[in-house]
C-alpha cells in the first residue's frame, strides 16, 4: 500500500480496500476488465494492484484509441499528406506513433507539413489561416472525442470552408466489448465501464452486457477511491449472483448521456460495415465514417486512399494481451525488442496502452526501491 | 488523451453563444460549448473540457478532485500543454 499516502482521503481508501478483501474472500477468483485506457493508466500509476487481493485480476481492455489503430491507417494518412499542399494535423498523441516509414514526427523532420493541434476546432482554424492549402485532420478517439470532430465538421460546412477534411478513425466502444466477450479464449466476470466515454453515450448502451451476457458493469471515475468503490460494487453484484449496470461516476456521467453530443455524431457520421482494430482484427460496425451529406469533408472521399495493410510481427502478442489471455510481461518481446521508446506492438505506443503502463510502472517501482535502498 | 480537464467558465462570447473563455489554473483559453446545448453553462460554472470542447458541467469540488487526479496521474503537464495549445497558441 505504498502509494496510499499520496491519496486524498487515505482512511477511506484503506477502509474500502478492507471491504474489498472481505467481499473477495479467498475461495473465488474474480476477473474484471477495465475497458478504458485512462483506467489502465490510473491502475498502474496508483499502484492499485498492490492494494487488491491476489484473487482479483484486472484485465486491461481495448480502450486506448492510439493503441487499437492499425499501422496501415497511419501509413494511409501519411501517404495522403505527401500530396502537394496538404497539411497533416493531428493530436500530440499521434505524433510518435510509428508507421512503416516512421512516425508523423519523423515525416515532419523530413519536410512534411505536420502540425500538432489540441482540438479539432484548431485544425479547422488552420484551414482558415491557410486558404491555399488543404488541411487534413487525422481524427482518432472513442465517443469522447467523436462528437467534437462531428461538430467541427458541421461548423466547417456552415462557414463554407472548402480546404478542410477529416481522415476519420473514430471507433465505438460497444462492438469492441462485444468482440471480446465473443472471443472463445476469453473468461471475464465483470467490467469496469469507461468514465468519459459514458458522459457521451450514457449507461443504457451497456445494458445488454448485464441482461444478455449476465456480466455486471460499473461505470467508474478515475480517482483511486472511484475505482476501488467500483470494484466493491462489482464484488457485491457477483457475490449476490446479480448482473446490473451501475453508475459509480454519477457526479459526471448522466444515465442518458449527452444528447447534444449524440445528435452531432448522428448528423455527421454513419457506422462502417467493419473496421480493423490492431490486436483484435476486423470488428463489424465498430467504427464511424463521414456520411454522404458531409462527403466534402471526408478525406477518404476526396483523396485516393491507398488502403495499406500492415501485419504486426508474429512474435507480437498484443491480441492475447488485449483479451487478457496473457499479461503484458508474458509477451516475448516485452521490455526487450518492444519498449515505449521503440514500440513494436500497439499496446506500447501510448501511456494508456497496457504494455506501456505496465512497463512504466515496473520502472517507477524499481526506481523507488533503489531510492529507498540508497536512502 | 481520454482524461478530461476541468475549467471554469469566465465569459461567454457576446457574438457567439457557443464560444466561451475558460480558466484552467490561471490559463485562459477559448473553448467550444456546442456539445452542452441542452444544459448551457453560465460564467462561474465548472465544466470538463476534452479536446477544446466542454463535455459536461461539474461541481467546483469535482473540478478540484479531477485536477488532483490529473496531478497524481502525472498528466498535469500534458493537460496544461493541451490547454495552452487551444487556439493554436503554441503554434508549432
Ligand atoms: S510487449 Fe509489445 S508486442 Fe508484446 S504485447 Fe505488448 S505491445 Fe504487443
Amino acid at each position: 500500500m505504498r502509494f496510499v499516502d499520496e491519496f486524498r482521503e487515505p482512511e477511506l481508501i484503506s477502509k474500502t480496500a478492507d471491504e474489498i478483501r472481505r467481499l473477495a474472500g479467498t475461495e473465488r477468483h474474480y476477473r474484471m476488465m477495465e475497458v478504458c485506457g485512462g483506467h489502465t493508466h490510473a491502475i498502474y500509476r496508483f499502484g492499485l494492484k498492490d492494494i487488491l487481493p491476489e484473487n482479483i485480476e484486472l484485465i486491461h481492455g481495448p480502450g486506448c484509441p492510439v493503441c487499437v489503430l492499425p499501422m496501415g491507417r497511419i501509413d494511409d494518412g501519411l501517404a495522403i499528406a505527401h500530396e502537394p499542399d496538404v497539411i497533416f494535423a493531428a493530436f500530440g498523441d499521434m505524433m510518435r506513433v510509428p508507421g512503416t516509414q516512421g512516425s508523423p514526427l519523423e515525416h515532419k523532420a523530413r519536410g512534411m507539413d505536420v502540425r500538432i493541434v489540441y482540438s479539432p476546432a484548431d485544425a479547422l482554424k488552420l484551414a482558415r489561416l491557410n486558404p491555399e492549402k488543404h488541411v487534413m485532420f487525422f481524427a482518432i478517439g472513442f465517443e469522447t472525442t467523436a462528437p467534437s470532430t462531428a461538430l467541427t465538421i458541421m461548423r466547417a460546412r456552415s462557414e463554407g470552408i472548402h480546404n478542410f477534411s477529416v481522415f476519420c478513425n473514430h471507433v465505438t466502444i460497444i462492438p469492441a466489448i462485444r468482440a471480446i466477450l465473443d472471443s472463445p479464449d476469453m473468461r471475464l466476470d465483470a467490467f469496469i465501464g469507461p468514465g468519459h466515454v459514458s458522459t457521451v453515450i450514457g449507461c443504457r448502451p451497456y445494458e445488454w452486457i448485464a441482461h444478455n451476457e449476465r456480466k455486471p458493469i460499473v461505470v467508474s471515475g478515475f480517482e483511486p477511491l472511484d475505482m476501488l468503490q467500483s470494484i466493491v460494487m462489482l464484488l457485491r453484484q457477483l457475490n449476490a449472483g446479480e448482473a446490473k449496470v451501475e453508475n459509480q461516476y454519477k457526479r459526471v456521467v448522466p444515465w442518458e448521456g449527452n444528447r447534444a453530443a449524440l445528435k452531432a455524431m448522428a448528423e455527421v457520421f454513419e457506422l462502417r460495415p467493419y473496421f480493423e482494430w490492431r490486436g483484435l482484427g476486423f470488428i463489424s460496425q465498430s467504427a464511424l465514417r463521414i456520411n454522404d451529406k458531409y462527403a466534402e469533408f471526408d478525406t477518404e472521399q476526396r483523396f485516393e486512399v491507398p488502403g495499406i495493410r500492415v501485419t504486426d510481427p508474429k512474435a507480437a502478442q498484443c491480441g492475447e494481451v488485449l483479451k487478457g489471455v496473457l499479461k503484458p510481461h508474458q509477451c516475448k518481446l516485452f521490455g526487450r525488442e518492444c519498449t515505449p521508446e521503440h514500440p513494436i506492438g500497439a499496446l506500447m505506443v501510448s501511456s494508456e496502452g497496457s504494455c506501456a503502463a505496465y512497463y512504466n510502472y515496473e520502472h517507477r517501482k524499481a526506481a523507488m526501491v533503489t531510492l529507498s535502498l540508497a536512502g | 488523451m481520454c482524461l478530461a480537464i476541468p475549467g471554469k467558465i469566465v465569459e461567454i462570447s457576446a457574438d457567439n453563444q457557443d464560444s466561451a473563455l475558460v480558466e484552467v489554473v490561471g490559463v485562459r483559453r477559448r473553448i467550444d460549448l456546442g456539445l452542452l446545448q441542452d444544459d448551457k453553462p453560465v460564467p462561474g460554472d465548472w465544466v470538463l473540457v476534452h479536446v477544446g470542447f466542454a463535455m459536461s458541467k461539474i461541481s467546483e469540488q469535482d473540478a478540484a478532485d479531477q485536477m488532483n487526479t490529473l496531478r497524481m496521474l502525472g498528466e498535469i503537464d500534458g493537460a496544461m500543454q493541451e490547454v495552452k495549445g487551444y487556439g493554436l497558441e503554441d503554434m508549432n
